[in-house]
């Protein structure tokens, strides 16, 4: 065996177990030492919990020394701390939940621990899901394994850097704007965003509930398939969960894109890009062309309306979800002397300064007077930017661009300007808006070394051409061979 | 446009988020930058688009009356700060 337990592939420590060159115990501990090599400086987990994880492992080889061999038995991997896992803490990234144990576990999860799961640790973000950068945790910011002095992207920046750096086999996030794949891009790592409605929300802490979706981080493109086939398809907890079949997403990984039609959209190969970031993501697109694929110039003109059209339906969703933390019934609760003046007390302690802002913009598009204004419009504009990805998936299969303007910036470089930090999304919340899904895949390095990723979006319910474009693209090259060494880096 | 002070005030106070002052004259402008940015949707005629409030072609989605076990009356209130008799206790609403 010439790899480390900690950095082998999902399938390839499943190929091993099945063959008992190691068991799960065996691979756990490989994990949690992994952790406390680098966490220290990673930061990327909240919470870890190894004898949980132990024990889980145990009870997995248990089951496989019984003939069972459900998809994920044994296999170790890392939670966004926004879902809700019971029994174990559960904070949001916000202090108001510091102390929040869930009484019950979110169904994505349930279903991965239902499949053998072994669960080593809950996952740093963005308070609330709320950021581009896990800066706006209310505990402390992950860094980037790639450069310690850089963000990891976010808001699933602790998924994306504990994949990254290898302290997990793979991770779930959530994706509401981009905060899966943009993670996964500054990470190099793989991020897949589900269509809205392939998997349940229920147990998911509500920030955007009609952008919201749970999203899997990974070393590549099969292990996310996996994930996904396992935690997909619809809940009786989640109304909006959609009632079609789930598909066998590994087998849509045929290698083959002969004849899939890649739009390239003129909107998203515009000024302000880093140029390594168009060139390497025109290369990867050449790849696909030589690899069969037809590319076709495609226009989504609507495209520099999402930003705005974004920050105003996802915070004023936001600011009606987060009306239910009152310092009565979970969480923190600053003990004023009467219930209303508890209300302001607890919320205006407890919550972090963008969480604040983003319910006060919230509440300012849907109060009187200037709901029409902000919140109908915003939803009207919502639909022009659908539309335009309706009438380009009657051209093409699939659509292809950069996950992001640039790579990953400095930690505390765009805190202090909020505007400058949402256009971090501007490539990644149309898809949210319109409910299709897509995928970061990791296409190569800037002049920096930081890695670079190719968003490939398709439409509701298009996971499995997703899968198979960028499952095609990977393995033509080598950029899955590349690691973060967080080890080697000094602290600065 | 500017957000006044006042105006930034009176939606914290729709929000129940009790705002230092600093806090209220940073939102008052960071949030009117923010709005100056979406104005731009005003240039869009949306005179015959309708709203997308959710991308789901679902409606009015039923579940079977069937009694299911719930939380346990303990369970639902380990988290809570303030507990009397299998209740959350809260401070009085009405004042004498």
């Amino acid at each position: 065996m010439s790899e480390a337990l900690h950095e082998l592939t999902i399938h390839a420590a499943l190929d091993g177990m099945r063959r008992g060159d190691f068991n799960a115990v065996e691979l756990t501990q490989a994990l949690l030492d992994r952790i406390d090599q680098v966490d220290g400086q990673v930061k990327a987990y909240l919470t870890v919990t190894p004898e949980l994880a132990l024990a889980q492992a145990a009870a997995a080889d248990a089951r496989r020394a019984a003939g069972d061999d459900a998809p994920l038995l044994g296999v170790p991997l890392a939670i966004k701390d926004v879902l809700c896992t019971e029994g174990v803490r559960t904070t949001c990234g916000s202090r108001i939940l510091e102390n929040f144990v869930p009484p019950y576990t979110a169904t994505a999860v349930q279903r991965l621990a239902d499949a053998g799961m072994v669960m080593l640790g809950k996952t740093n973000t963005d308070e609330f899901a709320m950021g581009s950068s896990t800066e706006n945790s209310g505990y402390f910011t992950t860094r980037n394994p790639w450069d310690l002095t850089r963000v990891p992207g976010g808001s699933s920046g602790g998924s994306g850097a504990a994949v990254s750096a290898q302290e997990a086999l793979a991770a779930l996030g959530t994706d509401t704007g981009g905060s899966v794949r943009l993670p996964a891009s500054y990470c190099g790592v793989v991020g897949l965003k589900p269509s809205y409605g392939r998997v349940s929300r229920y147990g998911l802490v509500a920030y955007g509930s009609s952008l919201d979706q749970v999203g899997v981080l990974a070393k590549d493109v099969r292990d996310a398939a996996l994930i996904l086939g396992v935690m997909a398809g619809h809940d009786v907890h989640d109304s909006t969960s959609m009632p079609t079949p789930v598909p066998d997403y590994q087998a849509a990984l045929t290698g083959d894109v002969r004849g899939l039609r890649v739009g390239l959209p003129d909107e998203y190969f515009i000024e302000g890009v880093q140029p390594e970031v168009e060139a390497a993501v025109r290369r990867a697109i050449d790849v696909l062309a030589e690899m069969g694929a037809e590319i076709v110039r495609i226009s989504l003109p609507n495209t520099d309306k999402a930003l705005p059209v974004y920050y105003l339906v996802a915070t004023a969703e936001a600011s009606a979800n987060l009306s239910r933390f009152d310092g009565v019934r979970y969480g923190f609760s600053a003990g004023a002397d009467s219930i209303l003046e508890n209300y302001r007390e607890s919320r205006g302690q407890g919550f972090g300064a963008e969480v604040k802002r983003r319910i006060m913009l919230g509440t300012y598009a849907l109060s009187a007077g200037y709901y029409d204004a902000y919140y109908l419009k915003a939803q009207q504009v919502r639909t022009l930017i659908k539309q335009d990805f309706e009438r380009a998936f009657e051209q093409v299969d699939v659509i292809a661009s950069p996950v992001a303007p640039t790579t990953a910036f400095r930690i505390g470089e765009k805190a202090d300007d909020p505007l400058a930090m949402y256009l971090s999304d501007v490539f990644t919340i149309t898809l949210n808006l319109a409910g299709m899904c897509g995928i970061s895949v990791p296409c190569g390095f800037d002049n920096a070394g930081l890695p670079i990723g190719l968003q490939l979006m398709g439409p509701h319910l298009g996971e499995e051409t997703v899968l198979r474009a960028a499952h095609a693209y990977e393995q033509a090259t080598t950029w899955r061979s590349h690691w973060a060494q967080p080890e080697k880096a000094g602290v600065s | 446009m500017h957000l006044t002070i006042d105006e930034v005030r009176h939606v914290a106070e729709l929000a129940r988020l009790r705002l230092s002052e600093a806090e209220l004259t940073l939102y008052a402008e960071q949030l009117s930058a923010i709005l100056d940015y979406a104005e731009t949707l005003q240039q869009v005629d949306t005179s015959h688009v309708p709203p997308t409030p959710y991308v789901l072609p679902l409606h009015n989605v039923m579940a079977e009356d069937t009694p299911v076990p719930s939380l346990p009356n303990a369970v639902a209130l380990a988290n809570a700060p303030d507990q009397a008799d299998g209740f959350f206790r809260v401070r009085a609403v009405f004042e004498d």
